[in-house]
């Protein structure tokens, strides 16, 4: 019988174990972890299931267990609230996957210089995206790139409190309180019942020269595009407070971006950029600012920047202000760093310069068509409902107050038609009843618009 | 063995910008049909105008061959893991990932799965990922873990956060302020604690190259809230009174979070419980073979003791006995630290490995580890210039060498070398986190995925250069020479030159002539400082 040998472990190999171990001048492995004292070992061999040695049965026993799942293929999903179901080119699919970027790690711009340029071809891109100049490389997501860039808002003004749009997802909360702790408090602004939108009254009065930030996000978690970014804007700066916009980078095609009506910083997330939902690992951040010292200091994470080297006609790639990171500095830097989401990026900037600025604004508008084609049909169900009448981009709220069921028994019926319903909003926004928060986006046709309209008809009918 | 004759792809590749050309398209969006368009009327003209985006992004425009060719070639200038012998990254454990589990990563099953679809349509996912915490659970001793945070750094965020909330449970939290941790941990055991608002302490090690027990005994008091170490260190020397440390801490009544980056070399081994740990991570993207993506992303599996599982990241994945759940029943949870469940594609990966190898398979990764350390290690060092602080203690899975003596005997630093050693086909090699302890460090970590004759080529490189800057340290300084570009300035300190983006450069390139002229200049000096920006 042919002895044991690991394909990913070349050197378990016993005769060549041999000859490490007489090169090294030991003569069993064991004398390397002498070291290790007995009462700190594992006294025995670790109890774990029994290995799938060939590759063939791995992928039986893996394939296995992904085919209890049901995906948006097997579908027909509106569910969005974080993450969102777009067209991936199969472009996307094919760089993100190619070997050289996917095990790259921290490899210089002398070993790695395609991923140095991919990776400042993305930054470029996304600043021509929401119109600034400064970005850096992608965060983890969208919750920690808001968390971010309202704790450097803090450390730019010098102030600990922010205000922020009570229109958040629960996820997001939960994740601001945690990432602001211990110094930052958290005020939340109401949003106008009747439109969704931010209620400026309020705002004012929440506001105050403590402030280091107003933020909230556009469109915002409860889809409602907001139109008043001007005068939120004007009324954190007469306290010498920023403006922080998240903002969902799809929509930016048609929709101004925030730094067009006065945000100071912008946060958001790549995943609608050509990357897959993942069960929400497709999740990237991004943070973008104007070009001033004073906001570039206070990003935690790395930047790539480029120069010329004029002598040998080429661009080479380094870090922009290094000093600044926990890399340089530990503790004393700016927050923590590490190993964030690259592979993300390069994938949203191959995305990007696909699609170019005719595809940016062309997918914006379809989004809007086919999510205005939605909310009209939907709303015309009886019982049916928009929460409300505003201006919304790819999202909205679906209430079913009138119709007597809860949103949890509809989305339980809407499975028997192989459809998942739109995220429920009960628990998150009460004060919203029985209403759901519904995805519609460029991948939709008519059918599938038309499928929804007409199995929701059905199981509403049921009564 | 002599080096290969290697060069590296040279495109002389454009910025992508540079390539746009008027009207071309790399892809059409999804029509909409026209029952569609007329029920949705006008939607732009619905947008306020101060809302509407006034001219498109300017972004490039080429087709779709163009976009593929010039990221095609822009990967080929990129050495990745895959293609050169990556000891280089020390501290990384850049292992092989299998294709198997990646082309698995990209199933529609997993790939196309929504976040927050129903239970019932996602118990493949949480199978995989509570079947990964059973395995985690028995190579840590802890009792049960959370898959969310997205990165190491990340993950000693949360234990931070959760010793936080310990504290602050137990009303302790305003008098312990202080986080103990020791400067070969990685600098984000000083960074997270200190994000989470507590003071650092950072240790120097003893004469004998151990984190020193005394140093601790003096700094531990009541304000002490805990300790975050990693063990072996990053110099790859195991602290054999680890459970003294922990002991001590525990007296002054603080945590003790158990910082596994570097666990490859001691799977199966000794565990976070024995040393008495109440907290770890593991890096998913490094022990657990999920690939480093360009930096992310990766994910970290944070495991605690079963007091401390109130505290955890909501939800968890839970097991009923006949279906998986997502589980918020923790009374003093943190919150959450990520959006959803993580990165799923790393959990599904990591199971995909450890469950190619069982408790026998991830057992002979630690010991064919460490013996592939030590066999390195013997070779390095029978090259002239090369030393080794601490050279009596035995090194596990990784050693950081130093290139001290090179430098005195030639001025050849391990800036010149690392950019040398990319001229034979191996990735420029990580140094050292910062502050340099060991002067003119680097960092090789030959885990269980390289063969003997690629550490033999990878000596065999070393050793050319290291020749080479005893003969011609002029050659090595200059390097690189076969690679995609020559030496560069690499640091922007300057906010007239730094230039994040194409259209910052093209502002500052054409506005600032004499900034201009002074890059060049600088580039053409000795950029010591601004080199070993290698991060890991």
């Amino acid at each position: 019988m042919s002895k044991k040998a690991y394909p990913y472990i070349p050197n378990a190999v016993p005769e060549i174990k041999t000859q490490l171990l007489e090169a090294c001048g030991l003569s069993s492995v064991e004398e390397i972890y002498r070291d290790i004292p007995e009462h700190l070992r594992l006294p025995r061999e670790m109890n774990l299931p029994q290995p799938l040695l060939s590759e063939y049965s791995l992928r039986r026993h893996v394939e296995e267990i992904l085919d209890r799942n049901r995906s948006c293929k097997d579908y027909l999903n509106f569910l969005g609230a974080g993450t969102w179901q777009h067209y991936v080119p199969a472009v996307c699919d094919e760089i993100n996957g190619r070997a050289e970027f996917l095990t790259a790690y921290t490899g210089k711009t002398y070993a790695d210089h395609g991923k140095w340029q991919a990776l400042f071809e993305y930054q470029s891109a996304l600043c021509e995206l929401v119109d600034m100049d400064i970005t850096g490389m992608p965060t983890y997501d969208w919750g920690q790139a808001a968390a971010t860039a309202l704790r450097m808002a803090a450390r730019i003004t010098g102030r600990t409190e922010v205000v922020v749009t009570r229109t958040l997802s629960q996820e997001r909360v939960l994740q601001l309180r945690n990432y602001l702790l211990p110094e930052i408090e958290i005020k939340f602004m109401e949003y106008e019942q009747d439109t969704g939108k931010l209620d400026l009254a309020d705002l004012k009065k929440k506001v105050s020269t403590k402030t280091a930030a107003v933020y909230f996000e556009n469109p915002s978690y409860i889809g409602v595009v907001e139109t008043a970014g001007e005068e939120a804007a004007r009324i954190a700066h007469s306290y010498g407070a920023l403006l922080v916009v998240g903002v969902d980078p799809i929509s930016l095609g048609v929709l101004a971006p925030p730094s067009h009506y006065g945000a100071d910083i912008v946060c958001g997330d790549l995943q609608p950029l050509g990357i897959h939902m993942s069960f929400g690992g497709g999740l990237a951040g991004f943070i973008a600012t104007h070009d001033e010292p004073k906001y570039v200091a206070e990003f935690p994470n790395l930047i790539y920047g480029i120069t010329r080297n004029e002598e040998h006609e080429e661009y080479g790639f380094g870090q922009v202000y290094w000093e600044r990171t926990a890399y340089a500095t530990r503790e004393k830097g700016k927050e923590f760093t590490g190993t964030s989401a690259g592979l993300w990026g390069i994938t949203a900037g191959v995305y990007l310069n696909l699609m170019g600025p005719q595809g940016m604004q062309e997918v914006g508008k379809t989004i809007m068509q086919k999510s205005a084609y939605a909310k009209k049909r939907l709303s015309e169900l009886k019982g049916v409902n928009l929460s409300f009448p505003s201006l919304t981009f790819k999202e909205f709220v679906l209430n079913f107050d009138q119709t007597g069921k809860s949103v949890a028994e509809i989305n339980k019926q809407l499975l028997e038609h192989k459809i998942f319903g739109g995220k429920d909003l009960s628990l998150e926004f009460p004060e919203l009843g029985q209403s759901a928060l519904y995805c519609v986006t460029e991948i939709h046709t008519k059918e599938d618009i038309d499928k929804l309209v007409y199995s929701l008809g059905k199981i509403l009918e049921r009564g | 063995m002599l080096p290969r004759k290697f060069h590296q792809a040279r495109w002389d590749e454009p910025i992508i910008f540079e390539m746009s050309s008027s009207g071309e398209r790399g892809i059409l969006v999804p029509e909409v049909e026209k029952d569609i368009e007329n029920s949705a009327g006008d939607v732009l003209a619905e947008i306020p105008k101060h809302m509407l985006r006034p001219q498109p992004p300017r972004l490039p425009e080429l087709s779709q061959w163009q976009v593929l060719k010039h990221y095609l070639h822009l990967s080929q200038e990129t050495m990745g893991a895959d293609m050169g012998i990556d000891i280089s990254l020390g501290t990384s454990t850049m292992k092989y990932s299998p294709k198997v589990n990646e082309q698995l990563t990209r199933l529609p099953q997993i790939a196309e799965l929504h976040p927050l679809q129903d239970e019932q349509t996602i118990q493949g996912m949480l199978e995989v990922y509570y079947g990964l915490e059973q395995i985690l659970k028995e190579i840590s001793g802890m009792d049960q873990f959370t898959f969310q945070p997205s990165s190491g750094a990340q993950s000693i965020y949360t234990n931070a956060s959760i010793i936080r909330k310990y504290h602050e449970a137990k009303g302790e939290l305003d008098r312990r302020t202080e986080i103990i941790t020791t400067i070969f941990s990685h600098p984000t055991d000083g960074a997270s604690p200190a994000t989470a608002g507590f003071k650092i302490i950072t240790l120097m090690p003893g004469e004998n190259g151990y984190p020193d027990l005394e140093a601790l005994k003096a700094v531990v008091s009541e304000r002490t809230s805990g300790l975050m170490i990693t063990n072996p260190e990053d110099t790859g020397i195991y602290n054999p009174h680890i459970d003294e440390f922990v002991r001590v801490v525990h007296e002054a009544g603080g945590l003790c979070a158990y910082d596994q980056a570097n666990a490859n070399g001691v799977l199966g081994i000794a565990r976070a419980r024995e040393a008495g740990f109440d907290l770890c991570h593991f890096n998913l993207h490094k022990t657990f073979s999920s690939p480093h993506g360009s930096f992310g992303p990766g994910a970290g599996a944070v495991g605690v003791r079963k007091e401390l599982a109130q505290f955890l990241p909501v939800p968890t994945v839970d097991f009923d006995g006949s279906k998986y759940f997502l589980n918020y029943d923790h009374a003093q949870s943190i919150g959450k630290v990520r959006g959803f469940f993580g990165v799923a594609p790393v959990v599904l990966r990591a199971y995909a490995w450890a469950m190619s190898l069982g408790a026998e398979g991830l057992r002979e990764c630690a010991e064919i580890s460490v013996l592939n350390n030590n066999y390195l290690q013997k070779k390095i060092m029978e090259i002239p210039g090369v030393t080794v602080r601490y050279a009596d203690k035995r090194r596990l899975e990784q050693v950081r060498y130093s290139w001290e003596k090179l430098k005195e005997d030639t001025g050849v630093g391990t800036e010149d070398v690392a950019r040398r050693i990319v001229d034979y086909g191996i990735q420029s090699y990580f140094t050292s986190h910062h502050p340099w302890v060991i002067p003119e460090p680097f960092t090789l970590e030959p885990c269980e995925s390289y063969s003997k004759a690629d550490m033999d080529e990878y000596v065999s490189i070393l050793r050319q250069v290291a020749e080479e800057a005893y003969a011609n340290p002029e050659l090595v300084k200059n390097a690189p020479y076969q690679s995609t570009i020559h030496k560069c300035d690499t640091s922007f300190d300057d906010p007239h030159q730094w230039a994040p983006s194409w259209r910052a450069y093209l502002k500052k390139k054409g506005t600032g002539s004499e900034a201009e002229r002074k890059g060049t200049a600088e580039s053409k000096q000795s950029t010591e400082s601004g080199e070993d920006r290698l991060v890991g």
